[in-house]
C-alpha cells in the first residue's frame, strides 16, 4: 500500500474541508506545517461533498476545493458528490 | 513586541525593474506593464526546435509582418490574467443568471419553434467554427513573438472555448444532447456547412502567425460574430426569442470588446510600414471573400431571402472598419 | 410537463463531456497530418484520443469563476503587503536572496511553460489533452505574473531584482541550468514536452519546489511569496494530475510506447533533480529560519511520493530510473557542494553569499551526520578564518560546466566525495564533458542536441559577454567587469557578501526605524 495525500491552505474556508476529510477517513493523520495542512492516508482518501455541506450549511461544489488546494498525490476519480484519491496497488 | 510596520515611511531605491525604466523611465509600472513587457526571451536559446530546426525557440521570423519593437502591439485592454480572468467571472456571472433563470423557468419552451430551430441549426454548429478559433489562436500564443500579442491570443483562445461551451450549452436548454449530435452531423456533411469547415480547415494549416490573427481575428470573426449576435440577435429579440438573446449576451459583449484589441493590433502593425499594409490589406481582401462564401448558405438558413442584404451590410460595416484601421481593401 | 421532466440535471462527467468531446472532428479538406503536423515523429502511438481520460472537469466558466476568486484574493493581499511595510517583517533581508534566485531563475520557466502549453495545448489531435494543456498554459502565465507582481515590492527596497524575470536567465551562467532544462524541453516534440514537464517536473519535483520554499517562507514571514506560492500550487494540483494522465494515456495506447516513454523518464528526472541542487541550496542554505533539510525533503516527496507512484507505474512496465541509486548518495552531499561553489563566485552572482555561522553548522550537522561534519564544515571553517584575517576567499577562475546540466564540475563521484566526477564524451572529433554518469548519458543519446548548448563560460572567453559596443583592445579593459554589466549586475551592490551589503545595512535601519516608533 503506497500513501496518498492532499494539502490545503491553513486557513477558515479550509477548516471545515479538513475536518470532514479527517471524520470520514478514519486512517487518516494530519500533518500540520507552516501555512499548510497536509493529510496523508494509506491507499485511498476520500472526500464527501455531503460531509463538508454539514459543516458549513451551505451547497458546496466539489470543485471549490481547488481554491485553497496545494498539493496532492494519488490517482484522482471526482463526480458530483466525491473526490477520490487512490493508489491502486 | 508588535512593531507597527506601517508607520515607516521609506524612500523606494527605486520604482521598477530595469527594462521597464528604460521604455518608461523610472516610475511605478502597471500590473499590465510588469506582467507583459520583455518577459518573453529574446537573444540565446540553447537547441534548435526539432520542429522547426531552422528558426530558434522564440523567432520573429515566423511571420511575414516585422515591427521594429513588437512590445507596441500592446492591448489596449491592458489584460494581464488576474484582470482578464476577474473580467471574464463577472461576464459568466451574468450568464450563468440568464442561463439559469432560462432553465429553471422553462422558457426555452415559450420560444416559437420556428425561432428555435433557427437557433438550433445556426448557433449550435458555430461550436466547431469556435473550436477552430481556439486552435488558431492557441497557435499563436505558441509560435508569435512578444507577450503583449502572445498573451492576449490566449485569453482569445480560451474565450472561444468558453463561446464554444455556451453554444454547446445553448443546444443542450433547448433540445438535449441530441442537438449536439445533430450540429456534429450538420458540420461534417449538411450541404450548408461545408463552405465553412472548408473555410475553417484552411486556417488550421496556416504557417504565419499573423496571418492566422488576420483571417481568423479580424476577418472570420469580424463578418461572424456581427452576423449572429447583432443581426441575427435583432431578429430573434424582435420575433420573440428573448431567450435566445439573453443566452448570447456573453458573446455579443465579448464580440464587442475583443474587436477594439484586435483593431489596435491592425492599426498599429499596418502604421508600422508600407510593406506591412500591403500585406495585411492583401490577406484581408483573399480571407473576405474565402469568409464570405463560406457565410453564404448558413446566412441564408438565417435571414432567408435577406440574406444577400444581410451579408452585403456586413461585408460594407467591415470595409469601412478596415479603412479605419488603415488597411487599404 | 413532460420535456421539463425529461431534462435531469447532468452529471459532472456527463456534462463535461458535452461541452468538450465533440467540439473537435476528423478533417477532411485538409489532410489530419498537416492540421496536426507534430503528432507522430517522436514515434509515440496513439490509436484512439476518446480514451483520454479528463482528470480535471472545468468548463471556461468555472475556470473564471475560481481562478478570478483566487486571484481577488491574492491581490488583496500583495495590496496589503505594499500598504503596510510587509517587507519588514520578515525574519531577515538575508532571506531575501532565495528569492531573488527564485525570480531571476524560476519565474521565466513559468513563462516558457505558459508558451510549451500553448504549443501542446494546439499540437495533440485530441481535444481532451489539448484543453487541460491550454489551461496549463493560461495558469502557468499566472505564475509568472503574480510572482512578479508580488516580488516587484522587493524590487523596489531591495538590491538585485531589479534585472526583472527574463534578462539574466538568457545570460548568468548558473540560471542557464532550469533555462536550458525548458529549452530542452520546449525544442523537442509534445509528447517529450508532456514528459519533461508535465510529468517530471509538474509531478514528480514541483512539490519539492513548492512546498518546502513556500513553507520555508511562510516560517519566515514572507507573506507576499507565501501567498503567489500557494496560490500557484492550487493550479499544480491539475498540472499535476494532467502529467500523469498523459503518461498512463501513452503507456496503455501502444506497448511500443513504452521503451521510448521511459527512456524519457529517465532522461527528465535526472536533468530536473541537477535543476533542484538550487532548491536544494536555497533550503538548507539559504532560509533563516529552515523548515526541514533537503534530504528530508528528498525523502518524503522523491522516496515516499515518487515511490509510490512508480509503484503505480509498474504495472505498465515503467522502472524506477537508474540514476535514483546515485541519488541517494548525492542527497547528503549536493546542497552543501552548491553553496561552497555560490561561495567562491559571490562576486559573479546577482544575489549575496554568506559562510553559514556556528547554529546554523550544528543544524546542519544534525540533519547531516554522514557527511557535513566530514567534508564541509572544515571548508566553510577555513574560509571562515581567512575571511576574519581579510582574505576572503574569491575564485577567480571560471569553472568548466557540464555539457548538459551546465552545473560547474562540483559534484563529487559517487564512491568517493573528495574526488569530482568528470565523464568525457568523443562526437565528431571534439571532446565534450560532463558531470555525472547520467548527464554522460543523456548527452551519448543525442549529442548533436547537446553540443549546441551555449554554455555561459565558454561564452565568456568567446567574448560574446560584453555590452554591446564594447572594445576590448582598450585600455584597461576589466573583461569581468563588462560581463557583469552585461549580466545586469551592479558590482558591490547586486552581488559579493551580505555581511556589509546596502541591504542588510537598509534593512536594520528600516527596521530600526520601525522599532522606535511605537
Ligand atoms: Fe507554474
Ligand atoms: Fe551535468
Amino acid at each position: 500500500m503506497s500513501t496518498v495525500f492532499i494539502a490545503f491552505q491553513t486557513n477558515e474556508d479550509t477548516r471545515p474541508i479538513v475536518e470532514s476529510i479527517l471524520a470520514d477517513n478514519p486512517h487518516a493523520v494530519l500533518d500540520e506545517q507552516p501555512a499548510m495542512v497536509k493529510i496523508n492516508a494509506e491507499g485511498q482518501l476520500v472526500i464527501k461533498r455531503e460531509s463538508i455541506e454539514e459543516r458549513i450549511g451551505r451547497s458546496f461544489d466539489l470543485q471549490e476545493l481547488q481554491i485553497n488546494l496545494i498539493t496532492l498525490s494519488g490517482n484522482i476519480d471526482e463526480d458530483d458528490d466525491q473526490f477520490t484519491l487512490a493508489w491502486k496497488n | 513586541m508588535q512593531i507597527d510596520l506601517r508607520t515607516v515611511a521609506i524612500k523606494p531605491l527605486r520604482h521598477t525593474f530595469d527594462h521597464l525604466v528604460e521604455r518608461f523611465g523610472d516610475k511605478s509600472a502597471s500590473r499590465y506593464q510588469e506582467g507583459s513587457y520583455n518577459i518573453q526571451q529574446e537573444h540565446i536559446f540553447h537547441y534548435r526546435p526539432t520542429w522547426d530546426a531552422d528558426r530558434v525557440l522564440f523567432d520573429k521570423k515566423r511571420t511575414k509582418i516585422q515591427m521594429k519593437d513588437w512590445y507596441a502591439l500592446k492591448d489596449p485592454r491592458q489584460y494581464y490574467y488576474g484582470a482578464y480572468t476577474i473580467a471574464r467571472a463577472r461576464q459568466q456571472e451574468a450568464a450563468e443568471s440568464s442561463f439559469e433563470m432560462i432553465e429553471d423557468r422553462g422558457l426555452a419552451e415559450l420560444i416559437p419553434a420556428e425561432l428555435k430551430q433557427i437557433a438550433l441549426d445556426v448557433l449550435v454548429p458555430m461550436r466547431h467554427v469556435e473550436w477552430g478559433g481556439n486552435m488558431g489562436n492557441s497557435y499563436i500564443t505558441a509560435y508569435g513573438y512578444g507577450t503583449v500579442i502572445t498573451q492576449p491570443c490566449l485569453y482569445h483562445a480560451m474565450d472561444h472555448l468558453g463561446v464554444a461551451q455556451y453554444l454547446t450549452r445553448i443546444g443542450l436548454v433547448l433540445d438535449g444532447p441530441d442537438a449536439l449530435d445533430a450540429a456534429k452531423e450538420a458540420w461534417m456533411s449538411g450541404a450548408a456547412w461545408q463552405p465553412m469547415r472548408h473555410h475553417v480547415e484552411n486556417l488550421l494549416v496556416l504557417d504565419d502567425w499573423f496571418e492566422i490573427f488576420v483571417a481568423q481575428n479580424l476577418v472570420l470573426e469580424g463578418l461572424l460574430n456581427p452576423m449572429l449576435y447583432d443581426y441575427l440577435d435583432a431578429d430573434f429579440s424582435a420575433k420573440g426569442g428573448t431567450a435566445i438573446s439573453m443566452m448570447t449576451r456573453f458573446m455579443a459583449e465579448w464580440s464587442a470588446e475583443t474587436a477594439k484589441w484586435i483593431d489596435a493590433q491592425i492599426k498599429t502593425a499596418a502604421a508600422e510600414s508600407p510593406e506591412n499594409k500591403e500585406q495585411l490589406s492583401a490577406w484581408v481582401k483573399h480571407y473576405r471573400s474565402a469568409t464570405r462564401e463560406a457565410l453564404a448558405p448558413i446566412a441564408q438558413r438565417a435571414f432567408g431571402d435577406k440574406a444577400d442584404d444581410v451579408l452585403a451590410d456586413l461585408v460594407s460595416e467591415f470595409n469601412a472598419r478596415c479603412a479605419k484601421l488603415g488597411l487599404a481593401v | 410537463m413532460d420535456m421539463k421532466a425529461n431534462k435531469k440535471k447532468l452529471g459532472l462527467k456527463e456534462k463535461y463531456a458535452h461541452m468538450t468531446r465533440g467540439l473537435d472532428w476528423e478533417t477532411t479538406y485538409q489532410p489530419m497530418d498537416k492540421v496536426f503536423p507534430q503528432a507522430t515523429f517522436e514515434g509515440i502511438k496513439i490509436h484512439d484520443w476518446e480514451k483520454w481520460e479528463d482528470p480535471f472537469r472545468l468548463t471556461m466558466d468555472a475556470y473564471w469563476k475560481y481562478q478570478a476568486e483566487k486571484e481577488r484574493k491574492l491581490y488583496a493581499v500583495l495590496d496589503a503587503f505594499a500598504q503596510n511595510n510587509g517587507h519588514l517583517g520578515i525574519t531577515d533581508a538575508r532571506y531575501l536572496n532565495a528569492v531573488k534566485l527564485f525570480l531571476t531563475g524560476i519565474s521565466p520557466l513559468e513563462y516558457v511553460a505558459h508558451r510549451g502549453f500553448a504549443a501542446a495545448g494546439r499540437n495533440f489531435p485530441g481535444v481532451g489533452p489539448r484543453v487541460a494543456c491550454l489551461m496549463q498554459s493560461i495558469d502557468e502565465i499566472r505564475h509568472a505574473q503574480t510572482q512578479i507582481h508580488a516580488l516587484s515590492n522587493y524590487n523596489k527596497f531591495y538590491e538585485g531584482f531589479h534585472a526583472g524575470a527574463a534578462h539574466q536567465i538568457e545570460r548568468i551562467w548558473y540560471l542557464s541550468v532550469p533555462k536550458s532544462f525548458f529549452d530542452d524541453a520546449f525544442s523537442a516534440g509534445p509528447f517529450e514536452w508532456m514528459i519533461a514537464i508535465g510529468f517530471s517536473f509538474e509531478y514528480v519535483l514541483t512539490n519539492l519546489l513548492f512546498v518546502p520554499f513556500m513553507s520555508g517562507a511562510a516560517y519566515n514571514g514572507d507573506m507576499a511569496t507565501v501567498t503567489f506560492g500557494f496560490s500557484a500550487q492550487s493550479d499544480e494540483a491539475r498540472h499535476m494530475t494532467l502529467g500523469l494522465e498523459c503518461i498512463k494515456f501513452m503507456l496503455e495506447q501502444d506497448p511500443d510506447n513504452l521503451p521510448i516513454v521511459q527512456k524519457w523518464i529517465d532522461k527528465w528526472a535526472w536533468r530536473g533533480i541537477r535543476v533542484l541542487t538550487l532548491v536544494g541550496m536555497m533550503m538548507d542554505y539559504m532560509l533563516p529560519k529552515r523548515v526541514m533539510s533537503w534530504k528530508e525533503a528528498w525523502e518524503i516527496y522523491f522516496e515516499q511520493n515518487g515511490g509510490a507512484l512508480f509503484n503505480d507505474l509498474a504495472k505498465y512496465g515503467i522502472k524506477v530510473p537508474d540514476c535514483i541509486t546515485q541519488c541517494t548518495v548525492d542527497k547528503e552531499h549536493i546542497s552543501h557542494q552548491a553553496w561552497c561553489t555560490f561561495y567562491q563566485y559571490a562576486h559573479a552572482s546577482a544575489f549575496h553569499t554568506w559562510l553559514p555561522n556556528a547554529e546554523e553548522m550544528d543544524w546542519l550537522s544534525a540533519k547531516y551526520p554522514n557527511t557535513f561534519d566530514k567534508y564541509y564544515r572544515p571548508r566553510y571553517e577555513q574560509w571562515r578564518e581567512m575571511a576574519d584575517k581579510g582574505e576572503r576567499f574569491y575564485n577567480n577562475t571560471l569553472p568548466m560546466l557540464c555539457q548538459v546540466c551546465q552545473i560547474p564540475m562540483v559534484f563529487t563521484e559517487p564512491d568517493d566525495p573528495t574526488k569530482i566526477c568528470y565523464r568525457e564524451s568523443d562526437y565528431q572529433g571534439e571532446k565534450y564533458h560532463t558531470c555525472s554518469d547520467g548527464c554522460k548519458h543523456i548527452f551519448d543519446d543525442e549529442p548533436e542536441k547537446y553540443i549546441q548548448a551555449w554554455l555561459p563560460v565558454h561564452q565568456i572567453y568567446m567574448g560574446n559577454c560584453w555590452p554591446e559596443g564594447t572594445d576590448p583592445t582598450a585600455e584597461g579593459f576589466d573583461p569581468m567587469a563588462k560581463v557583469l554589466e552585461w549580466y545586469h549586475i551592479e558590482n558591490g551592490k547586486d552581488n559579493l557578501d551580505y555581511e556589509g551589503s546596502g541591504d542588510q545595512a537598509n534593512f536594520a535601519a528600516w527596521r530600526g526605524a520601525a522599532t522606535q516608533n511605537t
